[in-house]
């Protein structure tokens, strides 16, 4: 699976990406690694993000991407080192500092779309039951109906989530996601189960929304093509290390760290080889 | 020739397959109910139509000679109230520990195991205790019912809480739920459907529990009617009412049926799928 047991890529050859300027870093990742038991996940992970980012995260299956952006999600913690979000220890629960969007059951099966939107708003309006009433009601109405209308889920205010496409369900989850304000917004593949001809549209409205709402986005895929053409900076997940007798020894690292826009074709085409095995169980 | 398995019978097919059944068990109990009566027309164990016509009559349509009431009617009223309270006080109580359980771990820890041991004591082993402790009238059969199928209503809506998932929960937080909002928006509304389910499965075990306390000690009720007219040997109103306690017991599962899919619209199209 892995063919550079001996020649790992150097990351030091690599510049590091240190954004914009000299603001603080929204998120700064320290010396993080995850283990489960004798099975070693992710090492020695360091690495700083500045807000405004869109950073995605490709690698071969089960090399911790998703674990990575579950740490920063709040349901995994990290075994060893820490991640730092504006300076403080990142919480370990989810909160509405950080946003979601799953590749399936992400919205709510037993409300319809504008009740999924407005449940959004009733839920940072706190409170015990978790519904709103009166004026702040209609408010939420209108405020669902904008975003909603904006994602181009207009026309499907009153139907249940199980009556629409794959696509439609994705736009609303994100525009859920959204009415939740989150500085950050996590993206577990949420396009991987789409056709083709979707896909660019939910990409268009990706990133128009991350322009917009200058939003810091964490997205994972498998598809690293999606990656470069998403991204303002691409993570490559790969094993720094190989032991192939006993192959849980070593964990993965960040082995490419790259400014979307500035890699030249052989580095692609490289990058492509050495996550090949996923492609290939794409297409199968 | 198509293998048998793929054979659909068509409507009409359907149809005709599902009635013959009925109809060759009532041909086999006319002709054995015949053969019977022929023999000896005094005969009490397979009575005709007209007897049990007469039965019927007597039971509903007059009034008791020793009460005044009609006493079918009495019973019915009788044992679908003691039901009806025993399921509802069942419903609620198993909802809450379900959901709780379900969706609480500190609350699980806790409650689980006590659920589980109560859950294997056997209903009808108790009934003595809740004679004595509760006396012979409504109030023992009703918790006879209510402690028969809430530990099978609450351990299911426990593992339906635990199937909602975990992404649902998680993106609750991340809009900004708090637990009870949680609880009351997104797992909540999600588990009632299931609770309307696990109402018509625990139906028949509350009908079970209604009859044997009927049996056991009571002033009426069809389970108690049952009982006190075998001495009798009077089939001729134990199979009516044996038909009807079977008909109340289709028609509150098909109501409960069409009140899931009355209330909650997106389950049923999610259970399509």
């Amino acid at each position: 699976m892995n063919n550079n047991t001996n020649t790992s890529p150097n990351t030091n050859n690599l510049e590091p990406i240190e954004g914009k300027g000299n603001s603080v870093p929204m998120i700064q990742v320290n010396n993080v690694g995850k283990q489960y038991g004798d099975n070693v996940v992710l090492e020695r992970l360091n690495k700083t993000v500045h807000e405004g980012e869109f950073v995605t995260l490709v690698g071969a299956s089960g090399c911790g991407k998703s674990t990575f952006l579950n740490m920063l999600l709040g349901t995994a913690e990290p075994s060893s080192g820490e991640i730092l979000l504006h300076g403080k220890p990142i919480p370990s629960e989810p909160g509405s500092d950080r946003g979601i969007v799953f590749q399936q059951y992400s919205v709510f099966p037993h409300m319809s779309v504008l009740e999924n939107v407005m449940a959004a708003k009733a839920f940072k309006a706190k409170g015990l039951t978790g519904f709103l009433f009166g004026a702040s009601r209609t408010q939420a109405k209108k405020d669902a109906s904008e975003i909603l209308e904006q994602v181009g889920l207009g026309h499907a205010l009153n139907k249940y989530p199980d009556e629409l496409s794959g696509g439609m369900k994705q736009r609303l989850a994100i525009a859920q996601a959204l009415l939740g304000q989150p500085r950050i917004l996590l993206l577990d593949e949420p396009f991987g189960a789409l056709d083709p001809g979707i896909r660019a549209d939910m990409h268009e409205l990706v990133l128009t929304l991350w322009k917009e709402l200058k939003l810091t986005v964490f997205m994972v895929t498998h598809d690293l093509k999606e990656g470069f053409y998403l991204g303002s900076r691409l993570w490559v997940f790969d094993k720094l290390r190989h032991d192939p007798h006993a192959p849980q020894r070593y964990g993965a690292g960040i082995t490419y760290d790259l400014q979307v826009g500035q890699v030249d074709h052989a580095l692609y085409q490289q990058i492509d080889d050495e996550i090949r095995p996923v492609s290939d169980v794409q297409v199968a | 020739m198509k293998k048998l398995i793929n054979h659909q019978p068509n409507r009409t097919m359907h149809l005709f397959l599902g009635l013959l059944p009925f109809a060759l068990l009532l041909l086999v109990y006319i002709a054995s109910s015949d053969a019977r009566l022929e023999v000896n027309p005094n005969d009490k164990l397979l009575p005709s139509f007209a007897q049990i016509g007469d039965g019927i009559e007597r039971m509903a349509f007059e009034p008791s000679k020793r009460t005044g009431e009609y006493l079918f009617w009495q019973d019915t009223a009788s044992s679908l109230f003691r039901l009806s309270i025993g399921v509802l006080i069942a419903a609620g109580i198993g909802l809450l520990l379900g959901m709780f359980t379900g969706a609480v771990p500190m609350f699980s820890a806790g409650v689980s195991p006590l659920l589980t041991v109560v859950s294997l004591i056997p209903p009808l082993a108790i009934l003595p205790v809740l004679f004595i402790l509760f006396g012979l009238g409504e109030s023992s059969k009703i918790i006879l019912i209510a402690i028969g199928i809430t530990p099978f209503i609450a351990r299911d809506l426990q593992r339906r809480t635990q199937e909602i998932p975990f992404e649902q929960l998680v993106k609750a937080q991340t809009l900004g739920a708090n637990t009870s909002q949680i609880l009351m928006r997104v797992i909540l509304p999600q588990i009632l459907p299931k609770l309307i389910e696990a109402v018509r499965l625990s139906l028949g075990a509350g009908w079970l529990f209604l009859i044997a306390a009927e049996a056991v000690a009571s002033t009426d009720g069809l389970g108690y009617r049952i009982f006190l007219v075998r001495r009798y040997m009077a089939m001729d109103v134990i199979l009516p009412y044996v038909a009807w306690i079977t008909f109340l017991a289709f028609f509150i599962d098909v109501g409960l049926k069409n009140l899931s899919t009355f209330l909650f619209p997106w389950h049923e199209t999610g259970a399509k799928k």
